[in-house]
């Protein structure tokens, strides 16, 4: 695809043209800004009246009225990231012009509504993200009830900037209202499966944020590795991790990460998943474990959580206790998918207790014995929980608020008719296991998909609170994460922002075109979606 | 995997124990060396007696026997290459140790036999590439006929370092008697679909030659966009390119690249391909290509270069001449692939011109008929060339020495390698090794298994096999992606290329591959994992 902004400025207004991939004109001017946009706003007016941007004396500033002022550090750093990324890679000369003239938006106020703006908060699943963007001469107004809409604003404001043939920088005038179609839009990424340096979390941090997805769904831990350093139990990195030092999450990265993610309205939501899924535990924890039998003696392998012994649950408790402190948000990811029975069957000690508890050979009615005993230790902290899909199918009794993310492809429909049947709310992630590539477009399938496509009521519909792109890490690292998932996760980002109607893929492969060029000029190594170039492409490696 | 080497050194000799994926010991020596090395040579012998090296005091040096001296830039840079490869990332203070131990390797002397070096030469597809490599105390010796076999022996060496449990650099008594399987083992870059910044073009030079990868076959332009700037005609590049001053190289450009290939033993093959694919190069030279008609009007579109005009086989033999001196290479490839006949089927003129000429309907007739003008200008400029399949298919007549480029999954690649070798042509295979498809998992597997001579035929035809590319076009990948879909994927096609054919087991390169690809993140390219692992030291870059 060509990206070329060709304009053409006369005196005030602007003839814009495009080229496109295809050869034709874009010559709606309603397309011409929406080009830039991703995700879609809800509400969107502009017209062909452009005012000029000057790095030298364009300000963002906190509005008269605005309740949020220089202490509130989300804005004052949002306002600088948010500058650097509009006229960051301006030459030094351009930056001499000093003189206002009529043709200049001058500033961008800021104005918080709400008595409370939360710059001190953290975001959380009822936070309003909502704005209101007004741009006109000589000032632009960004109206949010507190700094999580302000952040969706800013993006969206930075997204309207373009630049003309001169290199000037313009934007059209324009009225925004917006707000997020679902709550949890979210981006799990796997640390145990290859240890992702912090460089590499944060980045892709910055890139949800230029795609307003506002949870980070930290799968920290898991079988291959357990990097997750813990104060109550250091043994557990210092032996489970694939390096004690090098490979680990030290209690100031974890802070690190989830200041990061607060500064840009992100949720940071760790999943310490059992009872299976826990292989990297055992090396630290003796006895967590269920020891697998081979016949009548121990094999020396080791299966999931030991679900009959008290010391298994003392020990949750107490790791709880810290994992409830060390994560501010309200939610925990308490995983819960995938555990094999072979081993509980394996072992007689298991097989006593099952007859003791009247289980007969239901094994999954341990798992749900194990489970139950672990969502009364996590609700004790005061935190809600999140699960995969298994621990409600199992029939497992959970507490109201507990979401229940689907993730097994098969029968996806009819489980969210079920989970929300059952007065659940629910996240998606079935279609967008983003891991799994293929060659050629797939971002369009991840696009295609209607998370409300089921058949339910609509009080059905509204437990489904959003969804979440999953990047397992089998085959990723450092090395190739970044370009795998960006721009293939930003089609999810307007699944779960944009309107429902929102579906037009020729329009947004031209949107995400330009956005994918955006995050490569941002720094953000995001892969091509097709032939074609961007105007300035990726200096890095 | 795990990655970690538990080293425990006991004066001489070293007990060493690995700790793998599935968790049982590797306890044979053999084994141990060759975990490192990728790909794996010919011939390999060592023992568990490992000596020391330290960077304050281990030297490369020329062998007073060897031809080549500190005038020769190839090795004196190579020196410097693989002297950091293995040494640069040590601390400071452990470079204040000057005494030298009874147990050190103080030097690796290279040895160049022949009376010419070729310091200042190109590689070529005659090039000696094969060396001999003996590690013992207190010198190592390098022997090679040529800087190519040197280039190779010191990669070779530089796989063979490993450190201890603490962080001391050994290296074990071996010897090594080494040469490629395949003259020819090629990676292709496509910078048309998107444009490559040099950046990415050096660095994936270097991966080539920690994987002895020797041939770049640049596929500078196609329809998209035409990069490469024309000192004869401009207008390519500044019609042609994505944009004339920033999507494009310069002559400069393109000399950096071949020079940065001539240091690692590298041949840096261009691709013009015509008549097809040229679609950018219509932008510059006006009635290059043939005007599409609809109906009895030219409908504005265009299509392949246009046969039937004198001025296009003028352009042709002006722009080959500068083609043939800007790269230094015996070969040019000269594309041939995919040649759409339905805009010459639209246009009248070129119906008129078939029926002149006796063609019928049969437009390969047509294609055949500009080829064969085309190779006989490409042959005045003295280069040979190479060409995608389907002009052998076509019947195109053919020099002897052109290589037939097999790239087609119809019909499949067995067939025609046999077809192309049994008409005494030389055979290149690509089809297994179209690495710009991806699917999930470990695909790896499936582009190492595949082996070039697996068809029916005579020696005499296996032996006309010059070789292989891994190709990565450009649809999907730019500056963002590119380095890591092709590593260590490509890694599995240069074993093949290069090491014997036995070698196939698949749980063995595994394990030396995974070492192998965090030996690459190590030197900064951005290698992606085979599976679950991690490197000692993981990729620091973003």
């Amino acid at each position: 695809m060509y990206c070329l902004l060709k304009c053409a400025p006369l005196i005030l207004a602007v003839a814009v043209c495009h080229g496109w991939l295809f050869g034709d004109f874009v010559e709606k001017q309603k397309e011409l800004d929406e080009i830039s946009l991703w995700p879609l706003p809800q509400k969107f007016q502009s017209s062909a009246v452009a005012f000029k941007l000057s790095p030298a004396s364009f300000q963002i500033v906190h509005a008269k009225q605005s309740s949020a002022g220089p202490s509130c550090s989300i804005l004052v750093n949002a306002f600088r990231r948010y500058f650097e990324y509009m006229f960051g890679d301006l030459k030094k000369h351009e930056k001499s012009r000093n003189k206002v003239y009529d043709s200049d938006l001058v500033e961008l106020q800021v104005w918080i509504t709400s008595a409370d703006p939360q710059c001190d908060g953290y975001p959380s699943l009822q936070s309003d993200e909502s704005y209101e963007l007004s741009v006109d001469k000589p000032s632009a107004v960004l109206k949010a009830a507190n700094v999580w809409g302000a952040l969706r604003g800013l993006e969206t404001f930075s997204q309207l900037v373009y630049k003309d043939d001169y290199g000037a920088n313009n934007i059209n005038k324009t009225e925004i209202s917006d707000f997020p179609r679902f709550a949890h839009r979210g981006i799990l990424l796997d640390s145990s499966r290859h240890f992702l340096p912090l460089k590499v979390i944060l980045a892709n941090l910055e890139a949800m944020a230029m795609n307003k997805f506002n949870v980070f769904h930290w799968h920290i831990v898991d079988d291959p590795s357990f990097p997750y350093m813990s104060r109550t139990f250091p043994d557990l990195s210092q032996k489970g991790a694939y390096h004690p030092f090098t490979h680990v999450y030290t209690p100031s990265d974890v802070k690190m990460v989830i200041e990061f993610a607060r500064m840009r309205g992100i949720r940071v939501i760790p999943e310490f998943d059992t009872p299976g899924h826990t292989q990297s535990w055992g090396n630290g924890i003796k006895d967590l474990l269920t020891p697998c039998y081979s016949g009548s003696s121990p094999s020396g392998t080791f299966g999931p959580v030991n679900p009959i012994l008290n010391s298994s649950y003392d020990f949750m408790t107490q790791f709880f206790k810290e994992i409830s402190t060390v994560f501010p948000d309200a939610y925990i990811h308490l995983g819960g998918d995938e555990v094999d029975f072979s081993c509980w069957k394996s072992n007689p000690d298991i097989q006593k207790f099952m007859a003791q508890q009247g289980f007969g050979t239901d094994y999954s009615k341990l798992e749900s014995f194990y489970i139950q005993r672990l969502l009364d230790i996590v609700t004790a902290t005061k935190k809600g929980y999140m699960v995969w899909q298994e621990v409600f199918d199992n029939g497992v009794k959970l507490k109201d608020d507990t979401v229940v993310e689907v993730w097994i492809g098969n029968k996806m429909e009819e489980e969210l008719q079920n989970v929300t049947g059952a007065g659940f709310t629910t996240i998606l992630s079935a279609p967008w296991y983003l891991d799994y590539i293929s060659y050629g477009q797939d971002w369009q399938r991840y696009y295609k998909v209607e998370p409300l496509n089921f058949p339910g009521t609509d009080a059905q519909k509204k437990l489904v609170i959003g969804g979440e792109a999953c990047l397992w890490g089998e085959y990723v690292d450092a090395t190739n994460l970044t370009p795998r998932l960006w721009p293939r996760a930003s089609a999810v980002a307007e699944r779960l922002w944009s309107d429902k109607s929102v579906t037009d893929v020729g329009n947004a492969y031209n949107r995400l075109a330009q956005h994918r060029c955006r995050m490569v000029r941002r720094g953000i190594p995001a892969e091509p979606l097709f032939v074609g170039h961007c105007r300035q492409e990726y200096m890095g490696l």
